[in-house]
Formats: structure tokens, C-alpha cells, sequence
């Protein structure tokens, strides 16, 4: 018992260093503990309970990472629940192949996992959420079907026995232990993900996928490593779950279970591991407190979702989060340190130059860029102006390879940049902001403004799950750039709060210190002064002259004439997709067919 | 054997399409793909076999009954599960929030009515008949549902209003039309045409609590195909999807047959995302 206490207590240890979703060691400690001790406080049916409770967790503690933090709603998962256990049951009493010892079935369980994970997983890279939901219960029926159907493997609707694990885990309280010991050991691994990252990547495909391709995330790289974790937990769970019933049978393995794993989660709360363990035990618990009620459970369990989801979409885990109740400072100003930036300044020696040439993009038959063409120079502060619909936006997303040109082509310091690959634009040196910010609002400010320099982590997935050393060194770095970031917009007081308390500007703020994160040699800003008071006006304007000055190269689409002419050594004018006027400010302030397109005539 | 594929094949592949219309009429109105469509399906045929046969009620009032019973889940759809999320689209609540209330609904028969199928009624008499009425019932169903809907969506100023709605939610809005009622309107409507499908293929599925989960996924198959809010396309998959299921059955068996139709369904998706008849995706930034 104390060597599995130990156990459970290194685990959040590590998320605690990390600055996980769940700073507090604590809860888990008190559950693991509680849970430690039920062998001696109860009979053998609740350690059976707790043991059912461990091995359901093994394989939730993956699963909130898909559904809870990446947001992909699979709800057929019981489906690789039962392929582990079929596996491991058919290995291990050897009717296929020669018996093997259940850990090695076990292992072998995982492996089938992890494949089958990726195969019932990839439908979520290309589809929509209903979809890949659907796909996930297409896929948990069929499995059924053929465990039915295969008699000769699965022994069809009679089954066959589970695994029987050697000694000393094959007496009721060893088996528990040794499940218990496996549950720790995963909220360890989920804890290092989540609090990584890798963790934080998959919270910002689920709420802002399209800043998470800004920063340089594949979204397919990523679910496809999740995808293996999540489904190598599912398998050996599937096996853990066998030997706890000691025969199996397709009837085992309702669709009430995958109910279970899905509504844990979602009670538990999106974007936190303590939750969903809670939400885990409660489900679990909850058919045995209230008997009368069992044959309701399944009733009972939507019943709990759809309350959730009506009431209180953040789960347990925005009950738990009382810090986010506090109330914020008010009347809060923005006072951008400048002196931090040289922290943050662009790789020595940046001549790269933006060059847009011979744009053209067309919509169905609008020409929204027809032609256009323009360069930013390092250490400029390129204005890009022109009336509503003139292509400015559409150009920067033609530059950060959201759109791809029909024709043209755009180039930094001469290097041809990938025609509509949003993802390979961080590697370029390439940051943006946009017209509406994309922040991830469940996050905290430091968070999102890690963000911005994920690619530059060096631990891998692997590292990073079993916390090796790399891992650390990541995210100190993190911490300490993000600081550093956020310190330059003014916004460092700032930096534990919950980025949906923020006011509009300051979010504004938010997304340039994401993007300073990267280092940026060419930094896009659209609109970054909407929504701004005066004062604000003045401190963006500071802001991004020093950033210029810092030696990145700075195009700047803004309504805001005053901040144009104000910061800008060049300004192109842009009208119905073309090049109106272009030069010096001065140039621009008299030019007669800029003032005429925007004042009409 | 072939006469057995394309008759059993047509009136699977008319049910299917029945549900792919339910899901697509509610979709138009409020963007929402809700899980409730199959388990109405299941419901048509468990209320009629509830009205008809345990009750003894007439069968053209127990017909009647049904479609109310039906139109009043659909509005509760609306109420329940697809209102309260609506401010939060883009998080896909209502995926959650309509399952939450789909399984409620089949827990809900599974435990007061039955989990074995059970017998439904015959409509029209035991009159001996060219063809059985449970292959052609539920193809007349939908060839009358498919030729209301274009009365209704042409001709009248209702169905107009559905098709604004549908078209654009906030010109709707702006030009004053009642954006809400028209929504509760809607998913009454589709509510009745998915009561419909599985009161028409009663004979054929009987009322049994698992068609719910069954009509969910092979009902959305077709949407997925033919593309969202498109009932053509919708119609040509769900008969696609009828004959194909039934001919991989007797070729390959049962449950080979469901693997194959799962497998052509996520390979043509992960070719065609949008469906083969869909429109492009919206912009994203």
C-alpha cells in the first residue's frame, strides 16, 4: 500500500512544476489515498467497485484528452475497451495462437489499442464534430457485431474466459492494487500531457483552430499522437477489465459503458484531469449507492449530461475554480514595458525582406486581389490601408497561407513561402494577430501566450508524457519568454487570469505578445487598434514602433488613420483588390485618388 | 433473390431517406444535427404498435395519434435541446445536449415499453395484395413526404418562410419573420415525417427500441453523403444505402454487410468531407 501512496504521490508533483490545469497536488493525493485504503475500510464488493472505478479511469484519463482538451466528441469508445479485452482474453488463454503470460497479452492489448485508436480517430482530421461523434458509434456497433459473428476467436454470444493474472495480483486486493497502481501511473502520463505543451496545443484546436495554425500546430501530428496514447489506455484497460470479470461476453460491453467514459468527462469538465477522475468515481459509485435506481443509470447519466450542458457547461472543474470567481481589478490600463523587448528580438542579423508580387485571388467571380504586389523591409512599419472589401485581410491571409493565390507569389528574404499551408509560417518566421482575437478563453493569459512559441519546444510526445528532463527545461523556457512577452504588452498582472475575464483590448494585447513569443521576423497585425481607447492608441503605437525597431519587419492593416500616419515609414493603399497608391505617408495624406475612394466621387 | 434485394432494398432505402429528411429539415432551421431523428423513427413504430395493437384504437387514429405524439417530441427537441445551446453553436453543445436527450428517450422505452421488438399492426388490412404492403408503404411514405415538402416549400408562404430561414437566419430575422416559431415549426415537422418513416416501415423493423440507434447512424449516412440540408441527395443515398445494405447482406452476410456499408461511409467522407452533392465549407478566417 505505501509503495502505490508513493506512486500516486510523484504524479502531480510533476503537473504541479509544470503549471498544469490542475495546480494542486492535493485532490489527488486525498482520492488516491481514500482509494488506497478501501481494502481496509470495506469488504470485498467495494473493492471490487473501486477496482471497476481504477481500470474505467485507466482509459478515461486518455479519453479526456480527446474529448475533454482536443474537444472530438467520440463517443463509441467502448469499442476499443472491447477490442483490448478480447485481445488479451484470446492471447492469454492461447485459442488463436500459443497462451503468452497477460502481461505480455496485456502489452500486445495496447499495441491494438493504439492502432485502432489512430483508425477510429482519423475520421476527426477531416470531419466535422457530428460526424466523427457518428463515426465513433458506427465503429463501437460493428465491433460488437464481429465479436458476436466471430465465433471461432471470440466464442460468439457464450464468450470466453478473461485472463488470469499471476500471483500476487490474482487475489481480489492484489488485482486492485495493482489497477490502482496502473490509474496513478495514467494520471501521471494525462497530467505531463495536459500541463504541456502538447496539452495546450489540443485546447487550442478545440477553441481557436485557426490561431493554433497561425502558431505553427498540425492538427493531424497532434490527434494522431493522442489518438495512439488514448487508444493504447483503451486497450489495456479493455484487458485490466476482462480479468476483473473473468468472462467476457459482447453483452458486456454496452453502449451504457461508453455513455460512462463520455459523461464523466463532460460532467468532470473540458480541459481538466481532476474533474473527470471525480466525474469517473461518481459514475461509477452512483448505480451502487441508489440500487433502486440501476436500471435507470443510463437515464440517469444523460439526464446528468443534458443538466450539465444546459447548466453548467464547464463541468465539475469550473465549480472547483474559485480563483476565476474573484473579482478582477477594475479600471486596469495597459502600460507596455519596451525595455523587455530586446528579450524577444528576431535571430541577430534579420534582412528579410516580404515580398508580395502579382497577387491574385479570386472567389467564385470576385476578384478580391487582382493583382497586387508589396514589400516590407526588417525594421519597417509597413501600412496596408484602403475602404472596406478593398482585399487587405484577404492579403495578409494570403501572406500567412490561409488563402492560397490563384496567381503570384510571396516570398521572405527570397525564400518562396508554401501557397495556402497556414502551419509552415512560425518555421518562416512569420506571427500574426487577428481582426477578431483568437484566444482561447477557458486558458489563463500565460497560456495563450505560450502558445505562440510551441514549435520551439524540444521534448517530444514521449518525453514529455513520462516527464523526462527535456520536458522541464520547455517549459521553464516557456514561462519565462511568456513573461517576458507579456511583460512587453503591459499585460503581466494579468498573467493567471482566465483570458475570457478580459476586457476587448486587452485581448488585442494578449495576441501580440502570443506572437512576440515566436520571435517573429515578419509580425501581421490586423486591425490591432479597433476597439481601443485613445490611451490604448498611443501605447499600440509605441508598442509596435519598438517592435519595428527591435528589427522585425511590421505590415499593418488599420482603419485608424491617425496611428498610420503616425507610425508608418510606407503605406500602400489598396482599392477593389488593386494597388491604388503607395509611398510615404505624406505622399499618401495628398494623393487625390486615395481621398477620393474614400470619401466617394 | 434479386426481386428480395430490390423490394426489402427500396423500402429499407425509403425509411433511411425518411430519416435523412428528418435530420435535414431540422438542420435548416437551426444548424443543428440532432441525434433525436432516429430514435423518432423508432418512436413511429413503437407508438403505433402501442395505440394500434395494445390499445385496439382505429388504425387511421392510431396513425393520427402517432404523428401528434411525434410532432410534440420534435417541439420538445426544440425547447430542450436545441434552444438553450443555440447561442453556443460553435462549441457543438447541441451534440451533446440532443444525445443527452436521444438516449434519454430510448431508456425511456426500453424500460416502460419493451426491449424485444415487438409486433406492429398491419395499415392497410390483410387484403391479399400485389406486393406486401411492408415494401411498398414506407416508398409511398416517402414519395408523399417528398411531394408535401415541394407543395409546401413552393407554393406555400410557410414553406417560404422555412426556406428563408433556412437561406439566411438574420435576413430572415431583419425582414420580420418569426424566426423562433418557424423552428418549433420545423422540428414539429420533421418530427412527423421521422414518426413517419418508422410507422411506414413498422412491418418491416416492428417496434423494437434499438432501431433508435440503428435509424441514427443509417438515417445519417445518406445526409452525409448527399451533403447537409440536401434532401436530394439525401433520397438518392438513402435508396443507395437501402440496396447496397441489402445486396452486401445476402452476398456477404449480415454483418459483413454493416462492416462494408460502415466502410464505403468513412472512406467516401475522408474523400469527400462535404458530401458528394455538399457545398464547399464556409471561410474560417
Amino acid at each position: 500500500m505505501s509503495a502505490d501512496g508513493a506512486q500516486a504521490g510523484l504524479e502531480p508533483l510533476s503537473a504541479l512544476k509544470v503549471g498544469g490545469a490542475n495546480a494542486s497536488v492535493v485532490p489527488f493525493l486525498a482520492i488516491f489515498a481514500l482509494a488506497a485504503a478501501v481494502p481496509f475500510i470495506g469488504n470485498d464488493y467495494w473493492v471490487l467497485i473501486a477496482t471497476r472505478a481504477a481500470v474505467y479511469w485507466v482509459l478515461v484519463s486518455g479519453l479526456t484528452l480527446v474529448i475533454g482538451y482536443a474537444g472530438q466528441l467520440a463517443i463509441g469508445y467502448v469499442a476499443l475497451l472491447t477490442l483490448g479485452a478480447y485481445v488479451t482474453s484470446v492471447l492469454a488463454a492461447g485459442n488463436v495462437l500459443p497462451p503468452i503470460p497477460v502481461f505480455a497479452a496485456l502489452a500486445l492489448a495496447g499495441l491494438v489499442g493504439a492502432v485502432a485508436g489512430v483508425i477510429v480517430g482519423l475520421p476527426a482530421l477531416r470531419l466535422r464534430t457530428f460526424y466523427f461523434a457518428m463515426t465513433t458509434l458506427g465503429f463501437a456497433t460493428i465491433v460488437t457485431q464481429i465479436a458476436l459473428a466471430w465465433q471461432s476467436v471470440t466464442g460468439g454470444g457464450i464468450g470466453l474466459s478473461g485472463p488470469e493474472m499471476p500471483a500476487p495480483f490474482n487475489t481480489t486486493r492484489g488485482f486492485f492494487f495493482f489497477c490502482l497502481a496502473a490509474a496513478a501511473m495514467c494520471t501521471w502520463m494525462s497530467s505531463n500531457i495536459a500541463g504541456s505543451r502538447y496539452g495546450r496545443s489540443l485546447v487550442a484546436i478545440r477553441d481557436a483552430d485557426v490561431a493554433a495554425e497561425a502558431v505553427g500546430i498540425s492538427k493531424p501530428g497532434l490527434l494522431t499522437k493522442v489518438f495512439i496514447f488514448c487508444g493504447a489506455l483503451a486497450g489495456i484497460a479493455g484487458g485490466l477489465f476482462a480479468s476483473l470479470q473473468t468472462y467476457i461476453t459482447p453483452d458486456a460491453f454496452t453502449f451504457d459503458l461508453s455513455l460512462l467514459f463520455f459523461i464523466s468527462i463532460l460532467i468532470g469538465g473540458r480541459g481538466s484531469i481532476l474533474g473527470p477522475l471525480i466525474g469517473t468515481i461518481v459514475l461509477t459509485l452512483l448505480p451502487e449507492i441508489a440500487a433502486p435506481l440501476a436500471a435507470w443509470s443510463a437515464f440517469l447519466y444523460a439526464a446528468m449530461l443534458l443538466a450539465v450542458v444546459l447548466l453548467i457547461p464547464g463541468g465539475i472543474a469550473a465549480l472547483l475554480d474559485f480563483k476565476s470567481r474573484a473579482p478582477l481589478e477594475t479600471g486596469r490600463t495597459i502600460a507596455p514595458r519596451l525595455d523587455m523587448l530586446s528579450a524577444l528580438a528576431p535571430a541577430v542579423g534579420n534582412q528579410e525582406t516580404l515580398s508580395v508580387r502579382d497577387v491574385v485571388l479570386t472567389f467564385g467571380a470576385v476578384r478580391a486581389i487582382d493583382g497586387a504586389s508589396l514589400d516590407v523591409a526588417s525594421g519597417q512599419i509597413h501600412g496596408l490601408i484602403g475602404p472596406n472589401g478593398s482585399g487587405k485581410t484577404t492579403i495578409l491571409n494570403v501572406i500567412s497561407g490561409f488563402y492560397a493565390p490563384n496567381s503570384g507569389d510571396v516570398q521572405l528574404g527570397g525564400v518562396p513561402l508554401e501557397a495556402g499551408d497556414p502551419v509552415t509560417r512560425t518555421r518562416h518566421g512569420i506571427a500574426r494577430t487577428f481582426q477578431t482575437p483568437r484566444i482561447v478563453g477557458e486558458a489563463c493569459v500565460l497560456d495563450n501566450v505560450m502558445l505562440g512559441g510551441t514549435i520551439n519546444g524540444r521534448a517530444g510526445f514521449f518525453a514529455t508524457l513520462l516527464s523526462l528532463p527535456g520536458s522541464f527545461r520547455d517549459e521553464r523556457m516557456f514561462r519565462s519568454q511568456a513573461l517576458a512577452a507579456l511583460a512587453c504588452v503591459g499585460l503581466d498582472g494579468l498573467a493567471d487570469v482566465r483570458a475570457d475575464r478580459l476586457q476587448h483590448s486587452e485581448l488585442r494585447f494578449v495576441e501580440i505578445a502570443r506572437a512576440l513569443m515566436s520571435r517573429p521576423k515578419l509580425l501581421l497585425l490586423d486591425e490591432p487598434a479597433a476597439g481601443l481607447s485613445v490611451h490604448e492608441i498611443v501605447h499600440l503605437g509605441q508598442l509596435v514602433k519598438a517592435i519595428a525597431a527591435n528589427g522585425a519587419a511590421v505590415l499593418l492593416v488599420e482603419h485608424h488613420a491617425d496611428l498610420i500616419f503616425g507610425i508608418c515609414a510606407h503605406v500602400t493603399v489598396l482599392n477593389l483588390g488593386r494597388v491604388l497608391a503607395e509611398g510615404t505617408p505624406d505622399q499618401i495624406r495628398v494623393n487625390k485618388e486615395v481621398v477620393s475612394a474614400y470619401l466617394g466621387g | 433473390m434479386l426481386t428480395s434485394i430490390i423490394s426489402t432494398g427500396l423500402a429499407m432505402g425509403a425509411i433511411y431517406a425518411l430519416i435523412g429528411i428528418t435530420y435535414n429539415t431540422m438542420y435548416s432551421t437551426s444548424r443543428v444535427m440532432s441525434f433525436t431523428a432516429g430514435q423518432l423513427g423508432m418512436l413511429g413504430g413503437v407508438f403505433g404498435a402501442l395505440f394500434i395493437l395494445r390499445f385496439g384504437i382505429n388504425s387511421v387514429v392510431g396513425f393520427g395519434l402517432t404523428m401528434m405524439v411525434c410532432a410534440f417530441i420534435g417541439v420538445v427537441t426544440e425547447l430542450v435541446a436545441v434552444r438553450p445551446v443555440l447561442k453556443s453553436i460553435e462549441q457543438h453543445l447541441y451534440v451533446l445536449s440532443t444525445l443527452a436527450l436521444a438516449l434519454m428517450i430510448s431508456q425511456v422505452v426500453a424500460i416502460e415499453w419493451s426491449t424485444e421488438p415487438q409486433a406492429f399492426p398491419r395499415f392497410f388490412g390483410t387484403a391479399a395484395a400485389l406486393i406486401d404492403e411492408k415494401f411498398w408503404f414506407p416508398v409511398a411514405a416517402c414519395a408523399a413526404t417528398v411531394i408535401g415538402l415541394e407543395v409546401l416549400y413552393k407554393h406555400t408562404l410557410t414553406g417560404r418562410a422555412f426556406k428563408a430561414v433556412a437561406e439566411d437566419n438574420l435576413a430572415a430575422q431583419a425582414l420580420g419573420l418569426p424566426e423562433r416559431n418557424l423552428r418549433i415549426a420545423s422540428y414539429a415537422l420533421a418530427a412527423m415525417i421521422g414518426g413517419l418513416a418508422g410507422f411506414s416501415g413498422g412491418s418491416l423493423l416492428l417496434a423494437f427500441v434499438a432501431n433508435g440507434g440503428l435509424l441514427n447512424f443509417y438515417g445519417f449516412v445518406p445526409v452525409a453523403l448527399g451533403g447537409l440540408g440536401n434532401n436530394r441527395g439525401a433520397i438518392v443515398g438513402g435508396f443507395g444505402l437501402g440496396l447496397f445494405q441489402q445486396a452486401a447482406s445476402f452476398l456477404v452476410g449480415g454483418i459483413f454487410a454493416s462492416v462494408a456499408v460502415f466502410s464505403l461511409f468513412i472512406i467516401v467522407l475522408l474523400i469527400a468531407p462535404q458530401g458528394l452533392f455538399g457545398a464547399p465549407q464556409s471561410r474560417r478566417v
